[in-house]
């Protein structure tokens, strides 16, 4: 342009110092890291796949197993084991049930005894190592061991899921403890309240909505695990499941997952409306 | 608080009668449940290996210590094996859950239908565990990592999709509308207006993921479906309790450490 005064000319330089093409900024802002965190990511994943052992052509010869199999799902079977079907699953709702309870019971000294604002340092620490220990491990392995220890059927699955529940409900009660306002609890010391009596007027009513909650949900994961801990003998739908797909019966297989799924639906619908409304 | 009138004068109650006795049925109803529930247990158990368990335990207990530290040489495989399961299935399902994800929430989903088969996909991924994903998926592929890895991948499908489903509901509007003005498409939109907001989300629950995965990987094996279960399920079958302890601590450290990880990483996204 050979405009050299007047508005146009102004207009011309403007375009020129501004930018006029934009482009995101990236999500990781330090260069550096981003791309070390790109070029590590390719390095990983080219060593993973070099060394996962994988027969693909095995893969491969799998699909039209997997079809086959898949078809030998359809149409799920709901009549000819019904007896056995609704056994291990009124055994899993008996074992979900019991073992939410059992592992509260368990879980509210372990979670007082857990909450910094609460206990003495090496309680703190026991406690902690308490649900450590209990999160660590998944359900399916504390389930060999209660199977070792009390032979096959629920009550391992029950001793297991409850070990499991502690893990989980005492680390959420500890931090909600934790988190709770101080001035109610200074407020009931200040009438002269003993030990239980804060615990039971203080610190329960604050807690409370939210445990309620999440003991319906825990009673839902519980439902959830209690279908494996069957499978290394832990009792319940999941020793059904497993003896369907061993004696090869995928079509009564396929009707105990579509149960499982419905029965989980359930579970979670209702869990999900039972904690809008304590809360 | 409800005020009752007596002779001597009014008394206060926390609640009313009618709500009282609700309360006292409902916990009737709740402790004859769990006795119900309890003899259904109890009569499937034999209380003979019951009263057996503290000598066993003991007994077991005693055979596991001390691990057997040379063990270890022969678990690096294994426990790559397992970070790979893991760290690939989350991979696959992250890939899996993205779309699903956009069309089970409410403002990006094309269509009610759509949405419902999406809500139907990831309520079928999360209620199957893991490790009976990889009991089926051992009959199709065959034992070894890959059954395990995509065994992880379709169980975590439900689990990120959800969350990132909501985090989608979640987002400020007025971003996407403010993109919206400048006339931009329906996949501007999305890349400008809703993807910038959701990143963080997405990538914190990626990393969520994972740590749970590592903890579902260690299991896989008890179906063969590879990692370090394959071994802990041999020396648990070989009675090799030396072995088993080695494996436990492991699995505890791998634990540990992924946790560890997990939470630094989702400290410094958020």
């Amino acid at each position: 342009m050979s405009v050299s005064s007047g508005p146009a000319a102004k207009a011309a330089k403007a375009r020129q110092s501004f930018p006029t093409s934009w482009h995101k900024p990236p999500f990781i802002k330090n260069p550096l890291l981003r791309w070390s965190i790109i070029i590590g990511a390719a390095i990983y994943l080219a060593l993973a796949f070099g060394t996962m052992d994988v027969d693909w052509g095995r893969a491969a010869e799998g699909l039209p197993r997997g079809q086959r199999f898949l078809a030998a799902f359809f149409p799920p079977n709901f009549s000819d084991n019904l007896g056995v079907m609704w056994d291990g699953i009124f055994e899993s709702i008996w074992m979900a049930i019991i073992s939410t309870i059992a592992g509260i019971a368990l879980s509210i000294p372990i979670g007082l005894g857990a909450a910094k604002n609460l206990a003495p340092k090496w309680v703190y620490l026991v406690n902690r190592s308490i649900i450590g220990g209990s999160r660590t491990f998944p359900e399916v392995i504390l389930a060999i061991f209660a199977v070792k220890l009390f032979g096959f059927g629920p009550f391992a699955g029950f001793v297991a899921l409850s070990i499991g529940t502690i893990g989980f409900y005492a680390k959420l009660l500890a931090e909600d403890i934790e988190n709770m306002s101080d001035s109610q609890a200074e407020a009931i010391k200040a009438t002269g309240a003993n030990w239980f009596q804060w615990i039971n007027y203080a610190i329960q009513p604050q807690v409370m909505p939210r445990m309620i909650g999440l003991s319906v949900y825990r009673l839902d994961i519980n439902f959830r695990e209690s279908a494996v801990v069957g499978i290394v003998g832990g009792g319940g739908i999941g020793a059904t499941l497993n003896t369907a797909f061993e004696r090869y019966e995928f079509d009564t297989a396929a009707a105990i997952l579509l149960i499982i799924i419905a029965i989980v639906m359930a579970l979670e619908y209702t869990s999900g409306f039972l904690r809008k409304y304590v809360q | 608080m409800p005020r009752i009138d007596t002779d001597n004068g009014p008394v206060w109650k926390r609640r009313t009668t009618r709500k009282q006795w609700a309360i006292w049925f409902g916990w009737l109803v709740a402790l004859a449940i769990t006795a119900y529930a309890w003899q259904g247990i109890s009569e499937k158990t034999i209380w003979f290996f019951v009263q057996d368990a503290p000598r066993q335990a003991a007994d077991i207990g005693g055979r596991m210590v001390p691990p057997k530290f040379s063990y270890m040489s022969k678990l690096w495989a294994p426990v790559w094996d397992t970070l790979n399961i893991a760290t690939l299935g989350t991979v696959i399902a992250l890939v899996i859950a993205v779309p699903v994800a956009f069309a089970a929430a409410r403002n990006t989903t094309p269509h009610p239908i759509v949405r419902t088969v999406a809500i139907f996909i990831i309520v079928a991924s999360r209620s199957v565990n893991s490790l009976i994903w990889a009991l089926m998926l051992v009959f199709i592929f065959g034992p070894g990592v890959l059954a395990g890895t995509i065994a992880i991948g379709l169980r975590s499908v439900g689990f990120c999709a959800k969350l990132l489903y909501e985090g989608i509901e979640e987002i400020d509007h007025t971003q996407v509308e403010a993109i919206e003005a400048t006339g931009a498409s329906g996949a501007q939109k999305m890349a400008y207006g809703i993807v910038p907001q959701v990143l963080p989300t997405f990538a914190g629950i990626g990393v969520f993921r994972w740590d749970i995965n590592i903890r579902e990987s260690t299991i896989l094996g008890l179906v063969g479906a590879g990692g370090i279960g394959l071994e802990l399920n041999g020396s648990i079958n070989t009675l090799a309790w030396t072995q088993v302890s080695m494996i436990l601590l492991v699995i505890l450290v791998t634990v540990i450490v992924s946790e560890w990880v997990s939470a630094k990483v989702r400290g410094a996204i958020i």
